[in-house]
């Protein structure tokens, strides 16, 4: 039984980094720390080449001509980005680096339930990007993320198949992680780590399984339908083989907009055990974000006819889906009360990571607000297919899920490596990042809401200003991705040893060591406390304990 | 997680049973039953039926914990929501437009080969 020694790197104990150092260690291994790393990896290597290709069309964007890319290739590179971040980076994002690294020690489990299958879906999910990668470098595809018929079935003359096939092997994996986070959390609990003692990460992440496995399968029939159509000619969404256009909308969004939960329910449950943390204070409302995230999971199955409101739809179930979307604001703004409420009168730190979770809640309120504009259905006839719809996903999965991962990321990052970066330098980014991100997107709600179309590449002049304001935000937030990726790596080697609870914060992924051993804990440990107990002091923290207030529980 | 052993007579009695309702299906969908809902509904209640077989028998949801009934009957549930509300759309497109047909929408033809302005992703 080792103890850690949190000062001298000299008696180096064993990890599950520096246990087996083989490259066949790594690409075999059953250890879901390990494997959240090689998701980690490529996840990086897909975002950086979405965001390669959002900068190029930022470059083109910053004329009203069409002077670097022209209309068909222009469409090449929107929908590579649209594709690789939205089905390989970030649907996966948070669950499969942070979930795989961190559900299993959070609920003080050895591993997952099924390690070969979380090992089997890495590969899957590896398998459908290079099927997409494949795509894209031989011709490109130029139909958008959304493969709309019967411009995908019909009239697109690019490799629709091979990237239709890439999404559709990549939903399995999500398929396979959705499945072990739910029985790993039904079946492996610590003892006393009872249903509302879990961290509300763990809450988000079953919420997010249940919508993965709800909605996954239904996606991937629906990609199904349109490789056979194309191939083999079946009738089912060409109208003059007796289908439906309108249908392939249906089925499509019934995934494709409780995805848009995959990625935000993540990042709420990492929101959650920031604000926990850098306020010293148990949530407020404990139960009832617990509830919200289940509420969302199920409520967003029922409104994906927003998507619709101007494609043909009955105006009847037009209503119908504008009426329900209202609903799913109800359990955010729920979320949102009970974060601002933990932070009064807590004593609130602003460390770098607590800097992104207020970067998410700022941003998500825009993203979420301008949400029901769109809902609406009168407004929507103005705004639908315009930058206003660009700017508003944007503010929801970036400003939202991305500011969550990276956040997520920057809290668990000593724990995952066992060292932490500079901090201030770390401020620095995520302060570059905020404004960056604001200038990138703000004034796309302007181009929108004057009649600024999406995807279009050449423009009225009068536009120009705005687009040049956009495309300098976008450098400006790829610059801070950089500065971040420069410490991080620097803080690989050089970074300080962090200790087993750097932030002093609770939770069981905090009693074990930084990075934690092949097997997570040395004991299988024993949990006695209610969640986020911060009126107990740590055991394992590193700076004497601020808060006492004790009998307020 | 133990297996029961089902013995093989069972999986065989199944196995024809799902034979008897393939060969059911085929047979009934060359008789009229005079409206077209009828047929549809003969049809889709034996495919449930042979589901049902297949999801208690052979996935062995007879033998196992109350928690996978759960989980099963919520993903029939979501399929009625995606089907359901799909529904709202298709059954209720030619209200507005005619207003003759208000008595039985859903008896004249299926509303889908209207000149609908599809394909709103942009450009085209």
């Amino acid at each position: 039984m080792s103890s850690a020694p949190d000062t001298s790197a000299s008696a180096k104990p064993k990890n599950y980094l520096n246990e087996k150092i083989t490259v066949s260690s790594w690409l075999l291994t059953l250890d879901h720390k390990r494997i959240a790393i090689l998701y980690l990896v490529s996840l990086l290597a897909f975002f950086l080449i979405g965001g390669l290709a959002a900068l190029v069309f930022r470059l083109e964007l910053m004329t009203p001509e069409a002077d670097v890319l022209r209309s068909e290739t222009y469409n090449k590179f929107f929908t590579t980005h649209g594709i690789v971040m939205i089905f390989f980076f970030l649907i996966p994002s948070i669950p499969a680096v942070l979930g795989n690294f961190l559900v299993p020690v959070m609920i003080g489990a050895r591993d997952f339930a099924f390690p070969k299958i979380n090992l089997a879906s890495w590969y899957v999910f590896m398998f459908g990007g290079v099927l997409a990668l494949v795509a894209t470098i031989a011709g490109g595809v130029e139909t958008g993320w959304t493969f709309y018929t019967p411009y995908s079935t019909m009239y697109a003359n690019s490799n629709v198949i091979l990237a239709v096939c890439g999404a559709f092997i990549a939903g399995f994996s999500s398929i396979m992680t959705g499945l072990n986070f739910i029985v790993t959390i039904h079946k492996m609990r610590a003892p006393g780590l009872t249903w509302f003692r879990l961290p509300l990460f763990i809450w988000a992440m079953y919420a997010t399984a249940l919508v993965i496995l709800l909605g996954t399968p239904v996606v991937a029939i629906t990609l199904v339908m349109i490789f056979v159509e194309r191939a083999f000619g079946f009738g089912i969404f060409d109208p003059s083989l007796g289908g439906d256009p309108v249908l392939f909308q249906h089925l499509f969004w019934f995934y494709s907009h409780p995805a848009v939960y995959i990625m935000i329910l993540p990042a709420m449950g990492v929101v959650s055990e920031l604000i926990s943390c850098f306020s010293k204070r148990r949530l407020y409302g404990y139960r009832v974000i617990v509830f919200s995230s289940l509420a969302i999971a199920v409520i967003g199955f029922f409104v994906w006819g927003h998507h619709m409101f101007v494609s043909s739809q009955s105006t009847f179930a037009g209503l119908t889906f504008s009426f329900l979307t209202f609903f799913v604001a109800v359990p955010t703004a729920l979320k949102m009360l009970n974060w601002i409420m933990t932070l009064h009168k807590g004593s609130v730190s602003l460390a770098s990571p607590m800097l992104y979770a207020f970067g998410f809640l700022g941003l998500f309120v825009i993203g979420g607000l301008t949400g029901l504009f769109l809902s609406t259905l009168a407004t929507d006839i103005h705004l639908h297919d315009t930058y206003f719809v660009v700017a508003h996903f944007h503010y929801v999965m970036v400003g939202g899920g991305v500011m969550g991962f990276l956040g997520g990321l920057h809290f668990w990052w000593p724990k995952i490596t066992g060292r932490t970066y500079p901090e201030g330098i770390a401020i620095f980014a995520a302060i570059v990042i905020f404004i960056g991100f604001n200038l990138t997107f703000f004034p796309q709600f302007q181009l929108g809401v004057h009649g600024m179309p999406r995807r279009y590449h050449v423009y009225p002049e009068e536009f120009q200003v705005l687009h040049i304001a956009s495309s300098t935000g976008a450098m400006v937030l790829g610059f801070g991705y950089l500065i971040m990726a420069a410490y991080l790596l620097w803080s690989l080697k050089f970074g300080k040893i962090a200790g087993k609870n750097p932030w002093n914060a609770r939770g069981l992924e905090w009693e074990t060591d930084s990075p934690p051993p092949t097997h997570n804990f040395h004991e299988t440990p024993v949990v006695r406390h209610p969640v986020y107990a911060y009126e107990y002091a740590s055991e394992t923290s590193n700076e004497p304990d601020v808060q006492s207030e004790k009998g307020h529980v | 997680m133990d297996h029961p052993v089902v013995p093989v007579k069972t999986y065989l009695t199944i196995f024809g049973a799902l034979m008897v309702l393939t060969a059911l299906t085929v047979w009934v969908a060359f008789i009229d039953f005079g409206h077209g809902l009828l047929n549809d509904t003969v049809a889709m209640s034996i495919a449930v039926l042979k589901a049902l077989l297949v999801l208690v028998i052979f996935m062995h949801l007879k033998y196992s914990a109350k928690i996978l009934w759960l989980i099963a009957g919520s993903s029939v549930i979501w399929m009625i929501i995606m089907i359901g509300l799909t529904l709202t759309d298709y059954r209720s497109r030619e209200w507005i437009e005619s207003q003759a047909h208000r008595a039985i929408p859903w008896a004249s033809n299926p509303p889908i080969e209207q000149p609908a302005p599809v394909a709103d992703d942009g450009h085209h």
